[in-house]
């Protein structure tokens, strides 16, 4: 087989002798306007009523413009202005566009044409040629022959991206403890967010949902955001005798009252949709579902770790307070979060 | 040589022979001017996408001069009232600004908006055009790679867009990717911290994605661009079959003047199209959402429509497969759906080779093939659609159970199970289809159209007329290829090697049923009875032959 | 638009603002602690919301509002959770799904006024809410933060509605007058929970209903909101009619003309 015919192989397909010969392309329609020279005239008009229309559009985008100035506090100037401006160039780009097809289509030629192709692979001489080439390269420069330079070169190319690799390392820290971590510390007191007001353990009626920051976050200057991503915290209240509690962790709560981190296990959404008879929460996100009721379980969606719980505890002036920061790290799994 | 330009030429004719003495734009000229292009809808998808990124880029440049791309606390002080004294990032409020402060801003941001969703759907759908018709054979299955890192940087570019203004909705977008990379076994933590600049959501991320947004993201796309383009130019363009048309020519109309009044056209026509949508539909309305702020979050939090597969991935997850490996974990609802969507899109890019593996065809194809005539690859397509179908459903379970009144957990778990048995009814049911539409066109080269009237014969019988189809429709209907599966054979050492008995299964799996065109013995044999056959000179001419 | 809206202010509204604040700031206190003490009302009209109550609620509720097996107890639940509930329609309620809905009010204002009261004299709970909280001149910026921490969640960020689980939801927001708002805060109805004074204090509840009065009075200025329920709706609005349109266009460019 020559190289031809081996890389030209019709592989599992078989021939069929086709019934028919090949007609060849369809003999031409002629068209209104090919035929008759008032047809074409009344395209004519029409393609440049089309651009006429355009230039019109243009003037209402600038008209829009002007006529529609920002007026603060009133958004019916600025939904005017964005109105007017993009029909005019909704306008002026239509009338171009219809105008320049309708051409196309009606006044230049609809013959189609047969144009050879060529096949993609050189022919025989040329690839021969260009083999040449590459040897004689190869000989002129010793890259062949020459073993030491040429080892001692791929050597080079195989380092030389390494420093724009490693010049990225101070993207971001090296990743310390920050992530089984968060703001809260004994006593700290819960307070609303965003307001950073304290909550009374009185507060927090039956059916009631708080969503807690930590006491100090509010009116933090810096972080404050990277702080509130891991230490938000859904507290709610239910009737102490729907609340199933683990034995180990009874005082962690006061009286029915329990706080979860609010960041899903899963990927992270603040998990906040919290269904008061049925004591379920929902994350909007992945629809990862956890029993509050029931030490915050997994009980539908993709997450697969409960919600960590914040040990709560009242001080003495009634205020609810931290026991301590959570004890399992919070928001999505990662790899060595149990190291 | 001056001289030869004719005498009448005047300002025009100069500029031509400055710039051919400089450039030889003859030469360019001459060369491309006629080159010809087939026509039909289906070949202006990507144009499409084409246009809406030329959009993109045009009402892009726009926004990067009012964008800031900073994280840097402020409180907003533009006109819409609900946000006024808001603390917020200058990202969130220059967008904000753009929105309501800057005439033709609003405008802008819509049309860039609507634009990138037009674009990364064009680009989909003119993919599903290519593979249905089979328009990634050799010689084009590297093209086809090209394009298809091509719709995965339109993804890339418009995620990295849509997180830019920093409100709510991107930020709880953002988080998500977050919990997705820290999940990543060894390196995810780190990737997370060297991405945001240190914990999620720090003050350095929405710059970094500025950059990779107007940069990095659009300078490969411009490039695949010009090699998908380049690429286009040295295969010259498929058509589909039909007479005259085969795999040695191209049949269709020259560049100039019909397709540069056609293509120059029709980008304007997209824009107009984009602009009309811009000026009366909202998208992403960003003062709706808010700030970002880690602690809220929004019933109906979506990804943009191409990042939907990814979410519904997340969502359909099964729950409680995390495994512990000496006390490290792998939180499989994480990495099974990054895993399933990796394989699922590295599936898509091999297609083309896979393909040619199984019929080992090494001929260069430029007829493309009408989906029915390659069954199974049309039902693989149709199960990959139902498979990323279900996926991007599954991103809006919640919606779909409220609007339908469905039970969430229902709607999740049906999602479930479609996405299992979903591609497998898909593929035998388009498989079946396929098949079926073969039978159809063999019956209809054997015997013609059914025509719908009823004659009595002399001796009572009734029967249906059918007139014969004429020689052009005709030959689309018989002019494709026709695979047979091979059994494993031994080779040159006698051996029949893994690599033989897996193609020789897989081509079954492909052609073991198949109908294959009407060849001309059994053409003339249907004919026999009626002679003539039922091709006459004039194909125009409808010559009735009476089914027997 | 915005300027074709008839004026919501008077100037002599704020006057009245004025006085009622000065007023009102004694039971402003009052209403941050957690007792809520309903107004009662005139033996007749607590007689008369007795009756209705026997009539149309007993036999779920119990006699005496104790509650039963097809209804909770109501002791305690106030006159806002009676004028919220009978007030939109929930009850009575048909049949027992994972959710009521919202249906044509079955009473007139003085019955749900009457009922209200009969239960309010129960067991104190919940008032309806002053008119002072339902005006809309409250602070949006406040309130649109409030919302987006306590009720976007499940309410969506416009209020457009959003799924919980089990074939519940939570209901869109349009629509919803300010003081039914205002009470289903209160009183958290159904699976929603309770925000107390202590919680969203009633300046708080103000400032978010000024915030959904604003954004359900003020037309999108983008155009046609799509349902804001956000990317899905815009992608398939990009699917079937962008892309939809633009094939029409290119199945008439590659069409042959007559």
């Amino acid at each position: 087989m020559s190289d031809i015919e081996k890389s030209y192989s019709p592989g599992l397909a078989k021939d069929i002798q086709k019934p028919i010969k090949d007609p060849g392309i369809e003999p031409h329609r002629v068209r209104m306007t090919d035929k008759s020279e008032k047809h074409a005239k009344t395209a004519e008009k029409q393609i440049a009523a089309m651009f006429g229309v355009s230039v019109l559009g243009a003037i209402i985008a600038v008209w829009g413009f002007f006529a529609f100035p920002i007026i603060d506090g009133d958004l019916s100037a600025t939904r005017n202005n964005a109105l007017w401006m993009g029909l005019g160039m909704a306008l002026s780009m239509l009338g171009i566009g219809f105008g320049a097809v309708h051409w196309a289509k009606t006044l230049m030629p609809d013959n189609e044409v047969s144009e050879m192709r060529h096949q993609a692979r050189s022919s025989d001489e040329t690839r021969a040629q260009a083999l040449e080439i590459v040897k004689l390269a190869d000989g002129e420069s010793g890259f062949t022959r020459r073993k030491l330079i040429r080892r001692s070169m791929y050597g080079a190319i195989a380092f030389f991206p390494i420093p724009a690799i490693i010049i990225f390392g101070d993207l971001g820290p090296v990743v310390g403890d920050t992530l089984r971590h968060t703001m809260w510390k004994p006593g700290t007191r819960l307070t609303k967010d965003p307001t950073g007001i304290p909550i009374k353990a009185s507060d927090v009626t039956i059916g009631s949902v708080f969503h807690v920051i930590p006491e100090g976050l509010s009116e933090m200057e810096e972080h404050k955001l990277e702080e509130k991503a891991k230490a938000a915290v859904l507290l709610v209240r239910v009737n102490p005798s729907d609340l199933n509690e683990d034995p180990a962790k009874a005082d962690w709560s006061y009286q029915g009252i329990v706080a979860y981190s609010k960041i899903c296990t899963h990927v992270g959404c603040p998990v906040a949709l919290y269904e008061q008879h049925t004591h379920h929460l929902l994350c909007p996100c992945h629809q990862s579902t956890f029993d509050l009721a029931n030490h915050c379980e997994v009980v539908f969606g993709p997450a697969s770790r409960p919600l960590p719980q914040l040990p709560i505890a009242v001080d003495a002036e009634g205020y609810l307070i931290a026991q301590s920061d959570f004890l399992d790290p919070v928001g999505p799994s990662f790899w060595d979060m149990r190291k | 040589m001056t001289n030869t330009t004719e005498k009448k030429s005047g300002f025009v004719g100069n500029t031509a022979n400055y710039l051919d003495e400089r450039l030889s734009v003859a030469g360019v000229l001459k060369g491309f001017g006629r080159k010809v292009f087939p026509d039909h809808w289906s070949f202006m998808l990507g144009e499409v996408a084409l246009y809406s990124f030329v959009i993109l880029v045009l009402s892009g440049t726009f926004l990067t001069f009012f964008y800031q791309p900073s994280m840097a606390e402020v409180h907003y002080d533009g006109s819409y009232a609900p946000l006024k004294g808001a603390q917020m990032s200058i990202a969130y409020a220059s967008s904000l600004d753009i929105s309501f402060d800057i005439r033709g801003g609003l405008i802008m941001r819509q049309v860039h908006h609507w634009a990138a969703l037009l674009f990364v759907a064009a680009a989909g759908l003119h993919m599903l055009r290519v593979f249905f018709t089979g328009a990634f054979r050799k010689p084009r299955e590297l093209n086809w790679v090209v394009g298809f890192l091509l719709f995965v940087m339109g993804m890339a570019a418009g995620f990295t867009g849509y997180s830019l203004p920093d409100d709510l909705l991107s930020g709880n977008g953002l988080r998500i990717i977050d919990g997705m990379i820290k999940g990543i076994p060894l390196i995810g933590p780190a990737i997370s911290s060297g991405f945001f600049g240190g914990e999620f959501p720090g003050t350095e991320v929405v710059a970094r994605l500025y950059s990779l947004h107007i940069m990095i993201v659009p300078a490969l796309i411009i490039v695949l661009i010009g090699v998908h383009l380049m690429m286009v130019i040295i295969h010259k363009h498929t058509h589909y079959s039909g007479p005259g048309r085969t795999d040695d020519n191209v049949v269709g109309y020259p560049l100039a003047p019909v397709y540069v009044a056609k293509a120059g056209g029709f980008f304007f026509l997209v824009f107009g199209v984009i602009a009309a949508i811009s000026a009366t539909f909202t998208i992403n309305p960003i003062w709706n959402y808010g700030p970002y702020d880690p602690s809220p979050v929004s019933a109906g939090t979506q990804p943009d429509w191409y990042i939907g597969w990814l979410d519904g991935a997340l969502r359909l997850a099964p729950s409680g497969w995390d495994i512990s490996v000496f006390g490290f974990v792998i939180p499989m609802g994480v990495m099974v759906p990054l895993v399933v969507s990796l394989v699922f899109l590295a599936l898509v890019a091999a297609y083309p080779f896979i393909e040619n593996w199984v019929t080992k065809d090494k001929r260069e194809h430029h007829v493309l093939d009408r989906p029915r005539n390659n069954p199974t690859r049309t039902a693989i397509g149709a199960a990959g659609v139902t498979f990323y179908g279900v996926l991007w459903a599954g991103a809006s379970t919640d919606l779909i159970a409220t609007n339908f009144q469905m039970s969430l957990n229902q709607v999740l778990v049906a999602m479930q199970i479609l996405l299992i048995i979903g591609p497998v009814i898909a593929y035998w049911v388009t498989k079946r289809a396929c098949l079926s539409l073969q039978r159809k066109d063999r019956e209809m080269v054997l015997h013609g159209r059914e025509t719908g009237r009823i004659v009595r014969l002399p001796h009572g019988e009734f029967i249906e007329v059918h007139e014969p189809v004429d020689e052009y429709e005709l030959w689309k209907l018989v002019d494709y290829k026709n695979y047979e599966p091979i059994l494993a054979r031994p080779d040159e050492n006698g051996k029949i090697t893994i690599g033989n008995r897996l193609r020789s299964a897989v081509s079954r799996i492909y052609f073991e049923d198949r109908i294959a065109p009407v060849s001309k013995a059994e053409y003339e044999l249907a004919h026999a009875d009626h002679a003539p056959a039922a091709v006459s000179e004039k194909p125009k001419k409808k010559q009735k032959s009476i089914k027997a | 638009m915005n300027s074709a809206k008839p004026m919501r202010r008077r100037p002599w509204a704020a006057g009245i603002v004025v006085f009622l604040g000065l007023i009102l700031s004694g039971g402003g206190y009052a209403a941050a602690t957690n007792v809520v003490i309903s107004e009662v009302g005139s033996p007749e009209q607590v007689e008369e919301g007795r009756k209705l109550f026997l009539a149309n609620c007993a036999s779920c509720h119990g006699t005496n509002g104790e509650g039963a097996i097809g209804g909770p107890s109501l002791i305690g639940v106030g006159a806002a959770s009676v004028d919220f509930q009978v007030g939109t329609g929930r009850m009575p309620g048909q049949g027992s799904g994972p959710q009521l809905y919202k249906k044509p009010v079955q009473f007139t204002e003085e019955q749900i006024s009457a009922m209200a009261a009969y239960v309010a004299s129960l067991a104190p709970g919940p008032a309806i809410p002053d008119e002072e909280y339902l005006r809309g001149d409250g602070d949006p910026t406040h309130g649109g933060e409030l919302f987006r921490i306590n009720c976007a969640m499940c309410h969506n960020a416009v209020g457009a509605g959003g799924a919980l689980t089990e074939g519940k939801f939570a209901p869109a927001l349009g629509g919803v007058t300010p003081k039914h708002t205002y009470e289903a805060m209160v009183t958290g109805p159904q699976n929603m929970p309770v925000f107390n004074d202590s919680n969203l204090t009633p300046e708080d509840k103000k400032d978010i209903i000024t915030y959904l009065m604003y954004i359900e009075e003020n037309d999108s200025v983008g155009g046609f909101e799509l349902g804001s329920i956000g990317p899905v709706a815009e992608g398939l609005f990009t699917w079937i009619f962008g892309l939809g349109f633009i094939i029409a266009i290119t199945v008439w460019l590659g069409a042959k003309s007559n």
